[in-house]
């Protein structure tokens, strides 16, 4: 008599043995015929329970009241009818957020879109710019009473870029200063504005976006909003846009 | 799980009535008691958990307590039957009838870990889980009642084969 298995045969009817040892059952059963037996007659016996066991089902009217006196009495809190309600707000707000960033990001792009054709039209023009001068000192009084505001402009004798001048620019109703700089006969237009909620929804952050050829980086300083467009590479526009950024907070 | 909480239920009261007042109250419990549940763990054995507290504390559940004194858990294991002795013989002449009447003259510790098992099918963790105790018991219970369900059915058939 082998005790050892028998005392597994419970475990091995109820399915609770591990891979290894359901393994070794299974051979030992094979080769011992009283184990066997006793196997078989647990799991005729556990069958038979099941079977003898459901045997008192509820009332339908039982059943009815339960649910009427849960329903009745405090609900967990995701049966409640508002989940649904928030969930669908939730979903809303997810699908939101995207369309309201793709919106965002649309206006930007619209708006770099019209600064570089602003940027574009001037180097068409017989006269790019209105006031002629590699001097900030003259270029910078020449705003003086065409602008609402004044600005700062960085001294360019130990930089690669050089000064051309400026012109007044007028975008989306407002007018601004546009100044030209050259850096290895590359042009690059300067915009800049007052701060307003249609150009303060643009990226806050000093942010550059490239665009058909076209670099161009934005930030916000002191009320003002700066716009700095060309043909130039990334690196220069981002160069361009540090000296103007230390100029302004000097 | 509202039919087989009733019919786990029926069984343990052994009476319509009780049985629905039980079932009534494990649902109002768990309702009420929805912020104590666990996400994660096991629903079931914890609805069933809490239908086997309340028959415990009812008037029911206690009076069979103090009629079932047993030594449940104690002493060595119980001595499986071999296929070759007259009672192994007897229990596969069982009928259902047979299997019936032993269930309802086991004690109701015996009775409610055998339906756990074999009736609901519970895994041994679920068992423990519904009982509150250690999977180690749960095993030496079930082959205990296991045992003693044998030696009814056995003694009925003997007595019935005379």
């Amino acid at each position: 008599m082998s005790c050892d298995w028998r005392e597994k045969l419970d475990r091995y009817v109820d399915s609770e043995l591990s891979g290894g040892e359901l393994t070794e059952m299974e051979a030992h059963l094979r080769t011992c015929p009283a184990c066997a037996a006793d196997a078989l007659t647990r799991l005729q016996l556990k069958r038979m329970t099941q079977a003898v066991g459901r045997r008192f089902s509820p009332r339908p009217e039982f059943r009815l009241k339960v649910e009427q006196s849960v329903g009745a009495s405090q609900r967990p809190w995701w049966t409640m009818r508002w989940v649904p309600a928030l969930a669908a707000a939730a979903a809303l707000v997810l699908l939101l957020i995207p369309a309201a960033i793709w919106l965002q990001r649309a206006h930007g792009e619209q708006t770099l879109g019209e600064l570089a054709d602003l940027h574009v039209a001037a180097l068409a023009s017989a006269n790019p710019v209105d006031v002629v001068s590699t001097d900030r000192h003259t270029v910078k009084p020449w705003f003086q009473g065409k602008l609402p505001f004044s600005f700062n402009l960085p001294e360019m004798q130990n930089s690669p870029f050089q000064l051309m001048g400026g012109r007044l620019a007028y975008f989306q109703q407002s007018p601004g200063a546009q100044l030209l700089f050259e850096i290895r006969k590359h042009r690059i237009s300067v915009f800049i504005f007052q701060n307003r909620a249609e150009l303060s929804r643009l990226n806050s952050e000093s942010s550059l976006r490239r665009k058909l050829a076209f670099s161009s980086e934005t930030w916000t300083e002191g009320g003002l909003r700066y716009f700095v467009v060309g043909d130039a590479s990334p690196g220069d526009i981002h160069e361009l846009s540090e000296l103007l950024q230390s100029a302004a907070r000097s | 799980m509202f039919a087989s909480l009733y019919n786990f239920a029926h069984w343990l009261t052994q009476n319509r009535e009780e049985a629905e007042d039980l079932v009534q109250e494990t649902y109002l419990k768990a309702f009420k008691g929805f912020a104590s549940f666990q996400q994660g763990t096991n629903l079931r054995a914890w609805m069933y958990r809490i239908l086997r507290n309340t028959f415990l504390t009812s008037r029911t559940g206690l009076s069979a307590k103090m009629t079932d004194p047993l030594d449940l858990d104690e002493g060595p294991a119980a001595m499986p039957v071999t296929s070759d002795t007259p009672e192994s013989m007897l229990l596969a002449r069982a009928d259902q009838q047979a299997v019936l009447s032993a269930l309802e003259l086991l004690p109701v510790p015996f009775r409610e870990v055998i339906l756990l098992c074999d009736m609901e099918e519970m895994s041994y963790q679920e068992i423990a889980e519904t009982l509150g105790i250690p999977i180690g018991t749960v095993m030496s219970r079930l082959s205990r009642a296991r045992k003693s369900m044998r030696d009814l059915l056995a003694a009925k058939m003997h007595g019935a084969s005379k």
